[in-house]
């Protein structure tokens, strides 16, 4: 075993094995099971940004590959490796975690159990992680199912008041979408080469030698995409994503909103794809339909909600809506602007729920009206971090927000013609996005002008709110930073992704 | 005429000088020493254990191929053996303090494992037979072992009542099968009716329905199903885990021998049937147990739909052997992925039944303060029961799908309709771990389940994790798919 065949595995797994260490402290440690979950997190982050230090940003292809016997009666193989397109989700997912972590050092929802949720989320984070990095689609299922029962258990113990609907709802319905999506794998399976794998390259590399019938490959592409598009989620099936990341407690909603959405995505540009081509074509406009009205849909409910977490997590299938039209436009600037609108989606919406949490922390109410105004006189920072972060939400050039966003409209509208894609039908579905990038500026700047803006109400004027605390600036200043690097240096993605996306999308010609 | 090889019959040998030895020694034993009669029972299991292990690899043929010991047969006997032993570990203490009659129990309990274990050896009709009877009389009996309980009487007559009924029904198949091919051996039976021909294969149609009606009342597929849910409830809590995880067991492993053995070319007649005996049973099961209030009725109607998840794979019998084989491994797995996680479940709801009789999801409420141990593995074995990792119900749920998919044409189908089902299952199996984990207990009094009930819900959610890390043993049971004639 070397460093470059066995990093991913012990970065991967170190989560999991420090819950188990963290399971062996007594209850009574509160102070000790908070700091080992720092360190951790802190820990897997370090190794995480010495994989990605170590990568060869210059060519497509895996690395720290290792590819071993796993279950051979079923044909799995543990198959892990990294590549451009998975290495900014990765570190982001270990990012995240950490700063979940710190947070964690002083808030920990009640009914307290520091012990219980810190492992859950460490088991979660290894969850997370393992999707980017399997090469096995019964691997890649299994870490992705692997993030099913923590975050039930996160949000059903630890969330607010309606916290039992919304666990279960999300479970059902992730779970509903992705055991079909098991049935399309072991479809792959069966009528995939000879030898039969599960491996993702060889059914890749099968599939663009056209080794899938059309007929197969449109009905697997439902199926697959079915359970991916519950995750991401696209419209009609986002119902569950309000429910859960308003109930959810805050470092579930950061890691919701940061990370597990994306595996969604992800899956579309690392299986659906490159491993049904045809069947992609063919939905591709659908997708681009879906995730039109997603944009315009999401900036509407947003508008109409009272709610300030519902507001903000139903600005997340918004964003999302804008990730998977770059996907649908079937093009490599399109894939490059989905991408990159996960990371920073990941990053700003991540930070949006942490504000959130701490908002709610102070005023133990998450109703715009009732909080009625006037934050940027008792928590001028506070108030302050918010307008940056929702105006790097809403796209402003020059943040993280904007290059997503900006690409998937460019995408859109000069879609891959040589699939058969119809350029007037993405125009329409540009000029939809584009709406929305207006709605969307509209209502994060009346949510600004209803919370930080105004008189304060009478009844906050002696609350003595403290501004910022340490802990939540040394969990914040990160990814405020980050907000304002990649929106500067947007290359700091673009440069990990683009040799992965060329060679992804060098079989669709586009 | 023949030779005995009496090395393959120890443990039957074993297990019946241990029935004896109960039954006499309880008659000689003042009361307070009745307790006596489980250690007597437990040493007893555990020599027919031993004895089965030292069977591992054999290929023996014995009673003139009535008898067969190979890697089916020693497998499911471990698993009866290993069931048997955390059966009595439950009994002892909630026999003892429930005031039943302690000798007679451990004599039936023993009695019907005996059937268990000659189950997967018999290779023959009337050996299936009897094996079945001896498993089912003794349930009759322990069903209704709670005697001033008004629901124990009625689950015990009803078990007893359709019990008998099926019994007939099976045997009246059995008959004319046997006439018609002339033999009782299944590789006899299998070779008699690829002869027929005429109104005699039609004669032989409806005797192997009559025959899978049997058996259907035995796993408790629907619409032969009802009996289950009230015998459960009206049973003693360890009746009732012996109920729906041995005595199951016990009807598929004859189930699998009879269907894809005897009756296997007939294939192309019978695997509709077992198409919407499956369908039929997974979807009625788990509808039913959305509205359950009791853990042992939810338990119950959760074994039916588990019924139909095993009833699957015979639907995707084929002229392919490839298929057959990945199949009949499917269905194995599960069985035994079955066993360990309703059992531990079963543990659970006994160590909870001394303070809760009534046992209503209700009074499970913040088990997780007041017994952590079996909220924990109350957790695992729900969502291992619901096919979802990390724990070894996931990779039974997916052999079966792989079996399907690779099936293709309605295989496909009735994988989509065991996915929805699986959905659906989740609602009733998370209500539990609800309970447990997110509400409040009644009294913050702990708990203190027996050192054996705890030791039992422990090894059962180690098992269960360790076969979803390496699931390689267990994907291979599937290998012995061939069985011996």
């Amino acid at each position: 075993m070397t460093w470059d065949n066995s990093a991913i595995t012990i970065t991967t797994f170190l989560p999991i094995v420090g819950a188990l260490v963290i399971l062996l402290v007594p209850a009574s440690q509160d102070r000790l099971v908070r700091g080992l979950g720092i360190a951790v997190t802190g820990v897997a982050l370090v190794f995480a940004a010495v994989l990605a230090l170590g990568f060869d940003y210059g060519t497509d292809g895996l690395q720290f590959v290792l590819d071993v016997r796993w279950i051979d009666a079923i044909g799995a193989r543990y198959h892990v490796g990294i590549d451009g397109i998975s290495m900014p989700l990765y570190v982001l997912t270990y990012l995240l975690s950490f700063l979940c972590a710190i947070y964690t050092w002083r808030y920990v929802p009640p009914p307290g159990r520091t012990k219980a949720f810190i492992a859950l989320m460490l088991l979660l984070e290894t969850g997370m992680a393992g999707t980017f990095i399997a090469f096995d689609l019964i691997l890649f299922f299994v870490f992705w199912e692997l993030v099913l029962v923590p975050m039930y258990f996160l949000i059903g113990i630890w969330g607010s008041a309606n916290r039992e609907y919304a666990a279960i709802k999300f479970f059902l319905f992730t779970l509903f979408g992705s055991i079909f999506m098991l049935l399309g794998f072991l479809g792959m399976y069966f009528r995939g080469p000879d030898p039969r794998t599960f491996d993702i390259l060889k059914l890749q590399e099968f599939a663009q030698g056209g080794g899938f019938t059309d007929g197969f490959q449109l009905v697997v592409f439902g199926a697959v995409a079915l359970g991916l598009a519950v995750k991401v989620p696209m419209w009609p099936v986002h119902t569950w994503l309000p429910d859960a990341h308003t109930e959810a407690p805050t470092i579930g909603s950061v890691l919701l909103a940061g990370i597990m959405l994306k595996m969604g995505t992800y899956g579309f540009i690392r299986i659906a794809l490159p491993l049904l081509p045809y069947g992609a074509q063919k939905y591709a406009p659908w997708i681009g339909l879906l995730a039109a009205i997603a944009i315009v849909y999401a900036a509407l409910a947003c508008l109409a909600q009272k709610d300030l977490k519902r507001l903000i997590a139903f600005s997340s299938v918004g964003h999302m809506g804008f990730v998977m039209l770059g996907i649908a436009t079937m093009t490599e600037i399109g894939i490059q602007a989905a991408i990159f609108g996960m990371v920073a989606h990941g990053v700003i919406t991540g930070m949006l729920f942490f504000i959130v949490g701490s908002v709610y922390d102070r005023y133990h109410t998450r109703e715009i009206a009732v909080i009625g105004g006037g934050m940027s006189q008792t928590m001028p920072k506070m108030a302050g971090i918010f307008a940056f972060v929702s105006i790097a939400s809403l796209g402003l050039p020059g943040l993280a927000g904007f290059w997503g966003e900006v690409m998937a409209l460019l995408g859109s509208f000069s879609p891959n013609e040589a699939l058969g894609l119809d350029v007037g039908l993405y125009r329409i579905f540009m000029v939809l996005g584009g709406i929305g990038t207006v709605l969307t500026a509209g209502y994060f700047l009346w949510m600004l002008q209803r919370i930080n803006m105004g008189t304060l109400p009478e009844r906050w004027s002696d609350s003595g709110f403290r501004d910022i605390l340490v802990v939540e600036w040394v969990a914040w200043v990160p990814l405020l930073t980050l907000t304002l690097v990649l929106g500067l240096f947007p290359r700091l993605i673009f440069g990990m992704t683009d040799e992965a996306v060329a060679g992804l999308m060098s079989f669709f010609g586009g | 005429m023949q030779s005995v090889d009496y090395h393959a019959i120890l443990p039957v040998l074993v297990l019946s000088v241990a029935v004896i030895v109960v039954l006499v020694v309880d008659a000689f034993l003042p009361p307070r020493a009745r307790w006596l009669a489980m250690p007597l029972s437990l040493l007893g299991v555990v020599a027919a254990l031993v004895a089965t292990l030292t069977l591992i690899g054999d290929e023996v043929s014995t009673f003139g191929g009535h008898y067969v010991v190979d890697d089916f047969t020693v497998l499911f006997q471990v698993l009866f053996l290993s069931v048997a032993v955390v059966v009595l570990a439950m009994s002892l203490r909630y026999m003892r303090e429930g005031g039943f009659y302690q000798g007679e129990y451990y004599f039936l309990l023993l009695t019907a494992f005996l059937g268990c274990v000659l189950m997967p050896a018999s290779r023959d009709l009337l050996m299936l037979f009897i094996s079945l009877e001896l498993v089912s009389a003794p349930g009759f009996l322990m069903s209704a072992f709670r005697k001033s309980d008004v629901k124990g009487n009625e689950g015990g007559l009803k078990f007893f009542i359709i019990g008998v009924l099926s019994t007939a029904v099976m045997l009246y198949g059995m008959s004319m099968i046997i006439g018609l091919t002339g033999s009782t051996s299944l590789t006899g039976v299998a070779e008699g009716l690829a002869t027929l021909s005429g109104g005699q294969r039609t004669l032989a149609d409806a005797s192997i329905l009559f025959v899978v009606v049997g058996f259907a009342f035995k796993v408790s597929a629907v619409p032969f199903q009802f009996w289950a849910p009230d015998t459960y409830e009206g049973s003693p809590v360890p009746v009732a885990a012996f109920l729906a995880v041995a005595s199951k067991a016990a009807g598929f492993a004859g189930l699998l021998q009879l269907m894809f053995v005897a009756f296997a070319n007939e294939w192309e007649f019978w695997w509709r049937a077992f198409a919407a005996l499956s369908i039929l049973t997974m979807t009625v099961g788990n509808l039913v147990a959305l509205q359950q209030r009791q853990v042992v009725r939810l338990l119950a109607y959760s074994g039916i739909a588990q019924a139909g998840y095993i009833l699957l794979p015979f639907a995707l019998v084929s002229a392919d052997t490839a298929t057959n084989d990945a199949a009949f491994s499917a269905a194995v797995s599960y069985i035994l992925i079955y066993a360990i996680m309703n059992l531990g479940a079963f543990a659970v709801t006994a160590a909870v039944s001394r303070r809760h009789p009534r046992l209503l999801i209700s009074e499970f409420a913040g088990l997780v303060k007041v017994a952590p141990v079996m909220a924990v593995g109350m957790t695992v074995f729900m969502v291992s029961l619901a096919g979802i990792p990390p724990t070894g119900g996931f990779w039974g749920k997916f052999l079966i799908f792989q079996a399907a998919i690779e099936r293709g044409g309605w295989g496909t189908a009735l994988a989509a309709i065991m996915v929805v089902n699986s959905v659906i299952s989740i609602v009733y199996y998370f209500a539990i771990p609800r309970a447990m984990i997110f509400q409040e207990p009644e009294s913050e009094e702990v708990m203190r389940p027996s050192w054996l009930v705890t030791a039992v819900v422990v090894t059962a959610i180690v098992a269960l994790v360790a076969i979803f890390v390496i699931p390689n043993p267990i994907a291979h049971l599937g290998d012995i798919s061939v069985l011996g004639g």
